[in-house]
């Protein structure tokens, strides 16, 4: 799929548009500065780059929990706007972070409360909220876990579970910080398959260049708090140059041909 | 799907729950707000009876005694939790020897006889605060004591605390436990008052992680929609008839505490 056709060609909002965001941390140590970036709705883009590149202080801009800075956030159309507590809330439940440590993000006492969380902050009750609750469950195979409390999981199955506690929100976009870290190969490949299936945009934020290269047909790569890079996954890994230039390597042993061009 | 062996618990055996007893008693049946505001008006009542009245804290805890009985808790269990006692008896115990005068004399010993008093008093209404709490945690899921205190409008911010304490309880622990082999690994041994300053670094070294833990859970939890409340989701409120049930121990106990004032000298 042309991400430039189906935001241009369609009347849908793009899920994410950033645009000429700046932001310094309180001790005047500048994280960003003027990034661009546009993600069309149900695209999956690979977030990479070094660490102190800015990734996660760009994530924290997007629904808000960062601000302060110049440039603009729009989620599917809506701003964010800090002071605005209406479209702050309703940011808040288009973008759904997955945090990196499942012990950050489940921190009610079982699955099926901490799935519960996000749509009872939005005012769902009874039934829906349990409808919502067995769906969202479903999508990550962790229906019949929904009584456990967290720390009886498998760490595999509380990063699923930590997807559903944003999917119960039926987001617009889901950004994950770091999806496959700390998962073994099984679980990481289950964690993959989930990720195909769900109709949703997806930003994710990882090291991991395999599973950006598996799941996220674009890529955009920061660099010292700027978008330097931004093309088709394979196309960026296979770039041997710019790889090494922005601290980037593909796992041993792994090479990568750009892919022929289609006619 | 896979699936941890580990996990196929169904209940008694969550976090802060090692000191619930599974069993399927009228004791364990009843709400846990009812079982709370019991036992809070039990110990008030407890603690208004003259201490000169001995019987009536036999009374006490025979009634305890009763109730442990109807829960199917076994001495074997009760008695050795009731060591956290210890620590307030010890305390106790020096009474009789540094309390006032008139002294009196015990087995050769000069005792104070306030001290023996209050030592008693200490000793009595303590333990059996003790045997009382020691019963509701062992019939109570440590989940189901956070909802009753919430029934009870306990303030909700002190509920939400407790409830995360129960939920990073193991968190902690088990960080607690990396960083004690990763001490061991590099040839620490916790040998005499040389090894504290370590130990007190590891401690301090927790509580920023902790800290800095509890600062991402609340970035968390407002990325998700956070407002200041915890949703709480299907509460069965306690019937009247649960109320009198549960009550039926405190209204005893009444009578017990009205009757030792009464035949007060």
């Amino acid at each position: 799929m042309d991400p430039e056709t189906s935001i241009t060609g369609s009347p849908t909002p793009p899920s994410l548009a950033v645009s000429g965001l700046a932001y310094s941390y309180p001790d005047s140590n500048q994280a960003l500065f003027g990034i661009d970036l546009e993600v069309g709705h149900g695209e999956r883009v690979a977030l990479l780059g070094p660490n102190g590149a800015g990734k996660t202080t760009l994530v924290m801009h997007l629904n808000g929990i960062l601000s302060g800075g110049i440039g603009e956030v729009h989620v599917a159309g809506v701003r964010v706007d800090p002071e605005n507590r209406e479209t702050l809330h309703e940011v808040r439940r288009r973008v759904g972070i997955v945090f990196q440590d499942p012990d950050d993000q489940l921190f009610m006492p079982s699955v099926r409360e901490d799935v519960a969380f996000g749509p009872a902050n939005m005012g769902l009750r009874g039934e829906a909220l349990e409808a919502r609750v067995g769906h969202a469950l479903d999508l990550v195979g962790m229906r019949d876990f929904a009584d456990r409390p967290p720390h009886h999981l498998s760490f595999g199955q509380r990063r699923r579970v930590a997807v559903a506690t944003v999917l119960s929100m039926e987001p617009e976009i889901i950004v994950l910080d770091e999806p496959s870290s700390n998962l073994d190969p099984a679980s990481r490949a289950e964690l993959a398959d989930i990720l195909r299936t769900l109709d949703v945009t997806i930003l994710m934020v990882t090291h991991d260049l395999l599973y950006a290269l598996e799941l996220c047909p674009r890529s955009v790569i920061m660099s010292q708090g700027a978008i330097v890079a931004d093309g088709p996954t394979r196309d960026l890994l296979s770039d041997t140059a710019l790889m090494a230039r922005y601290r980037l390597a593909l796992p041993y042993g792994v090479t990568l041909e750009p892919k022929p061009t289609p006619s | 799907m896979p699936s941890t062996p580990a996990v196929e618990h169904r209940h008694g055996h969550d976090v802060g729950e090692q000191l619930y007893v599974h069993r399927h008693t009228p004791i364990h049946l009843l709400p846990p707000e009812v079982k709370i505001l019991t036992l809070v008006v039990f110990i008030f009542i407890v603690v208004a009876t003259p201490i000169q009245a001995m019987w009536a804290f036999f009374l006490y805890a025979g009634l305890l005694m009763v109730l442990a009985a109807v829960a199917q808790l076994p001495p074997l269990v009760v008695l050795p939790r009731m060591v956290v006692e210890v620590p307030f008896l010890l305390f106790a115990a020096l009474m009789p020897f540094t309390g006032p005068d008139p002294q009196v004399q015990v087995l050769g010993l000069e005792l104070s006889e306030p001290g023996l008093w209050a030592a008693w008093g200490i000793i009595a209404k303590g333990t059996i605060g003790v045997l009382g709490a020691i019963i509701l945690a062992a019939t109570t899921p440590a989940r189901d004591l956070l909802t009753g205190l919430k029934e009870l409008h306990v303030p909700p911010m002190l509920v939400q605390i407790a409830s995360f304490m129960l939920r990073y309880m193991h968190v902690v622990g088990n960080e607690m436990a990396r960083m004690k082999v990763a001490r061991e690994s590099r040839g620490f041994q916790a040998t005499g008052i040389r090894s504290w300053p370590v130990v007190a670094q590891s401690a301090g070294a927790l509580f920023i992680r902790s800290y800095e833990r509890g600062e991402r859970v609340h970035l968390a939890m407002l990325s998700r929609g956070y407002t200041g409340s915890l949703p709480t989701m299907d509460t069965l409120k306690a019937s009247r008839a649960q109320w009198l049930k549960g009550l039926g121990l405190p209204a005893i106990a009444l009578v017990i505490c009205l009757a030792a004032w009464a035949v007060q000298p």
